[in-house]
């Protein structure tokens, strides 16, 4: 029998606010353990928390870019369990009134997957296990989430991975987050359970907690998947469980019984009031929302002619995009922007962090001087590729590298007169092309292009030499 | 020797026309801690250096010649459920043993900034659960008009010490009755104001949408001064609203006219002196020109069951917090983490702490939740209903505080439902977030006071508070009676 994978995710992404959801404190990342707490996010008797409104503000972005419907009231609830890691014993979250509800994703293949909820909580603090003692380091505790739910919508690893790829992308694009997986910015709790293709029943489904890399992710998957359907075909049944990813083993084993059989015992926050958004107050957050990714990837195609898989990399990195338009503004021909970006500029940006953070030796406007050189036909792509070599390099416009005289045609006598000397002056190439040897004709070309620094062209000193050589005895 | 109980008034006219210096002042009253509070067991931290600090802050203003603000140089208390910075906060419980905040409650803040001299922190029924002041670790203070006597609670030790002449003022915290009780039963005055007029935060949490911190003073004046210092809108407590604060200018305004409801459900089931005291107060009203409405209240007879699974519920969620790992107490042997926090919970909290916990989480539980937590809360808004009718048809609502005077000690320890029963006066204002001032109104069996309840509507404080004022001025403020002992000035 064939089976059918079903998932559905549910992703916590922490917000990129400067200050805390319920306090004054810093949310950045690293600092020394239990620098960036107050009274309030270590919940000292008596202390109260108080909303941080760019909260609410950025989860409605979020929920606005996956096509939600943002309610108008909203509330906070308390969901109660008791660990090391929670100073009030409660985290304070949303439970039946979400800000933003019903929303979707698009993927690559057409598939919506399907948005239940996006509802915005705090984060808890980190236990650290050091010689033989367990500590706890309270600086992420308050530090703002959004957890988004979606449906199981998701019939594939592949699937899972673009939906969280997807996601991770819109966030950055709109700027709520880093989503950055390796420092926890973004993790995921999987939902999966397998049923006979072609069946409508959902089947069984246990949860992989905490999934923090997409290799994980994927490998966890697979084996659960597997584990799932050997179990079934053995006659077995699956259980509902909470798993967890061992990623040395490559297994996932089941979360001991008092981490797994939680009774929330969720109730009304009494301490916060109710969270009111009115529609102009949505509708502004809705204008002051950049364009997003799949809309940009689109009008790339459709508007500069770039093939799908180019403009797609440019949106990637937001930063990138609009280090592409910056420079590509008032141009003709945006394509040579894009190639020069994805080609030679990307060269320089190695990791992803670096694309991520845009970060260019030289400005948007250097590069746009320097393709608009190149459009005006002043000077040839051999001598804009070198040229912005060196700018990348050093930093400088290209009024550095290339000279008055370098702009402007070579008129047919001078080229002609350049020909002449490189054929003369290179008897060994002339003799090999006479020999047949098609390419030495190559290592002319080169010449003359050093001789005109790049400015010559290629195709007529190569048909000029030619020429030359093939009249010569 | 000060054979009246304190008023604020009278003792900032001693400062400012120099008398007595602030120091002198603050001095009787550490003396009087020393020589009464071992019979009171009203103090549970004495702050004798921060008091005389304060004190001498106030003397070189005094000898400057500037103005004190409205509280300035009072010699006061605070329930030990306020966080104060640098001194022991312990909610009396044996689980906060050597927590000290490392910040300021709001209020204590208000009045700090305006050099507030605080004697001390004082006793409590622990975390504030409690109708006797007993269930402390550090056992429960003694009603100072008979010592065999319960001050009442939770915020007993308030009452103790301001009824012993033992502080001018103190604040207190409401949850159920825990100011206006103990102020009924020591002959004071107590408010508990409308949610959200005073701020809640640095209040150690019992039942966050119910808890209120308010004053217990000697006199209706007083409270009405403590209030309107108080009454500010905090941005820390994002249910605080604040108030206008003018309650003691409209202490004399005439209440011809006014018309006070009775409710016969708050009548039933009272000791007989208790009712006796209630009728005579409805005829001096009557005497003064007031109107009285007969109302109707049939929701009330939900609000004590209301009250017990509401606050226990969130108390069960606001002390899950302490589990030995931050601050206070820690079990000392353990094998794990969990077992610690089990060991520490256990034996820090007292039984009747432990008691609402348990009942709370129960409520909360799945399979539960739907027949008490949300019932519990559906029938909250039908009480809050019935209040707001009732608003309709009057401006004031008299009841009594308490249907008895104060408990013989060791009397609540018996019967845990029977205790609750006691709070069935008290418990339907915070429910609805309404303001309540108890005020005294007779005297029963052994000399024990009497206290009566005025009820308004939301953020009528200025209008029960001259309803206050206007009784004890026409009862000669005979109920505001002396008691032994006394300040030696």
């Amino acid at each position: 029998m064939s089976w059918e994978l079903v998932s559905g995710l549910e992703t916590h992404v922490e917000l990129s606010t400067n200050t805390k959801i319920f306090c004054g404190c810093t949310t950045k990342f690293g600092g020394e353990p239990n620098t960036n707490c107050c009274p309030i996010c270590i919940g000292l008797p008596g202390t109260l928390p108080k909303l941080n409104r760019q909260v609410v503000h950025y989860a409605i972005m979020a929920g606005l870019a996956t096509h939600c419907t943002i309610n108008n009231v909203s509330k906070m609830d308390r969901k109660n369990y008791v660990y090391p890691d929670l100073p009030k014993a409660y985290q304070i979250s949303q439970y039946d009134k979400p800000l933003c509800e019903h929303g979707y994703i698009q993927l690559d293949n057409g598939r919506k997957i399907g948005i239940t909820r996006i509802h915005i909580e705090e984060d808890a603090g980190k236990l650290v296990h050091e010689h033989g003692d367990t500590f706890v380091d309270y600086n992420r505790g308050g530090v703002p989430l959004i957890e988004i739910v979606s449906e199981p919508d998701i019939r594939s690893i592949a699937e899972a991975r673009e939906y969280v790829e997807k996601l991770q992308m819109i966030m950055k694009h709109i700027g709520v987050s880093d989503c950055k997986m390796q420092e926890g910015s973004l993790r995921c709790d999987v939902n999966i359970s397998v049923r006979p293709e072609g069946s409508n029943e959902f089947g069984t489904r246990t949860e992989i907690k905490n999934m923090n890399s997409f290799t994980n992710m994927e490998k966890a998957m697979a084996y659960e998947y597997d584990r799932q359907i050997d179990l079934l075909e053995s006659g077995g049944k699956v259980t509902q469980e909470t798993l967890r990813w061992n990623p040395d083993e490559g297994i996932t084993t089941p979360m001991r019984g008092k981490e797994d059989a939680h009774d929330y015992r969720y109730f009304r926050e009494p301490d916060l009031v109710t969270i009111y958004t009115t529609d102009e107050e949505i509708e502004a957050i809705r204008q002051e929302l950049p364009e997003l990714p799949d809309a940009r990837i689109a009008r790339y195609e459709s508007d500069f002619g770039l093939p799908e898989a180019d403009a797609q990399l440019l949106v990637k990195y937001r930063k990138i995009a609009e280090y592409f338009e910056a420079a590509g503004e008032g141009l003709a021909n945006k394509k040579t922007v894009a190639n020069f970006i994805l080609g030679q500029i990307f060269r320089t940006l190695v990791t992803d962090e670096e694309k991520e953070n845009g970060a260019v030796a030289i400005p948007p406007e250097y590069l746009h001087d320097l393709a608009k050189l190149l459009e005006d036909g002043k000077i040839k792509m051999n001598l804009a590729k070198t040229t912005l070599d060196k700018m990348l390099e050093t930093g400088k416009p290209c009024t550095d590298f290339i000279s008055e005289q370098d702009m402007g045609d070579i008129d047919e006598d001078t080229l002609r007169t350049i020909c002449q000397s490189v054929v003369d002056n290179n008897p060994k190439a002339v003799a090999d092309f006479k020999g047949g040897k098609d390419k030495a004709v190559k290592a002319l070309i080169g010449q003359v292009m050093k001789q005109t620094r790049g400015k010559a062209d290629g195709r007529k000193a190569e048909a000029m030499m030619v020429d030359m050589m093939n009249d010569m005895e | 020797m000060l054979d009246y109980l304190a008023q604020i008034r009278s003792l900032q006219s001693m400062l400012r026309e120099k008398k007595i210096s602030c120091t002198e002042l603050t001095q009787a009253y550490l003396d009087a801690m020393e020589r009464d509070n071992p019979k009171l067991n009203a103090y549970v931290t004495a702050t004798p250096e921060a008091a005389l600090a304060a004190a001498k802050q106030v003397d070189e203003k005094l000898a400057r010649g500037e103005e004190l603000a409205a509280l300035e140089g009072i010699p006061m208390t605070l329930k030990d459920n306020i966080s104060t910075k640098d001194i022991p906060t312990t909610c009396c419980s044996k689980i906060l043993e050597g927590y000290v905040p490392i910040y300021d409650a709001t209020v204590w803040k208000l009045l700090k900034d305006q050099n507030a001299v605080l004697l001390g922190k004082t006793n409590m029924d622990e975390f504030a659960m409690g109708s006797s002041c007993e269930t402390s670790c550090f056992g429960g203070a003694a009603n100072p008009h008979n010592l065999d006597h319960v001050a009442g609670g939770s915020s007993g030790g308030v009452a103790s010490a301001v009824g012993g002449n033992l502080a001018a003022y103190g604040l207190g915290s409401d949850t159920g009755g825990s100011i206006r009780q103990p102020a009924s039963f020591c002959g004071l005055v107590g408010l508990k104001p409308t949610y959200g007029a005073v701020s809640r935060f640095g209040l150690v949490a019992y039942a966050s949408s119910l808890d209120q911190i308010g004053p217990i003073t000697t006199n209706v004046e007083d409270t009405a001064l403590v209030y309107d210092q108080i009454c500010r809108y905090d941005p820390m407590d994002s249910t605080s609203k604040g108030a206008e604060g003018n309650t003691l200018s409209h202490l004399k305004d005439p209440v011809k006219g006014k018309r006070i409801g009775i409710a016969k459900e708050y009548l039933e089931g009272l000791k007989p002196e208790v009712e006796a005291a209630i009728q005579q107060a409805m005829k001096t009203y009557e005497a003064m020109g007031c109107e009285l409405v007969d109302i109707s209240l049939p929701a009330l007879k939900y609000a004590l069951p209301v009250y017990y699974i509401l606050a226990c519920a969130e108390a069960s969620s606001n002390l899950g917090r302490y589990d030995g790992i931050r601050y206070g107490y820690q079990a000392d042997s353990y094998l794990n983490t969990h077992d610690m926090i089990c060991k520490t919970r256990s034996a820090g909290f007292g039984k009747e702490v432990q008691r609402r916990i348990l009942l709370g989480t129960y409520v909360l539980s799945s399979g539960y939740y739907d027949a008490y937590y949300k019932k519990a809360q559906n029938l909250r808004g039908s009480i809050v209903r019935t209040f707001r009718e009732a608003f309709d048809h009057c401006d004031a609502i008299l009841a009594p505080t308490v249907p008895m005077t104060s408990f013989p000690k060791g009397f609540t320890s018996q019967d845990p439902i029977e205790t609750y029963q006691t709070d069935i006066c008290t418990v339907p204002v915070n429910i609805c977030g309404l303001p309540g001032v108890s005020i005294p109104c007779g005297f029963g069996e052994k000399g024990l006071p009497i206290g009566m309840q005025l009820i308004g509507n939301t953020f009528g404080e200025a209008n029960i508070l001259n309803l206050a004022w206007q009784f004890e001025q026409a009862t000669g403020g005979e109920f505001n009676k002396k008691v032994e002992g006394g300040l030696a000035l």
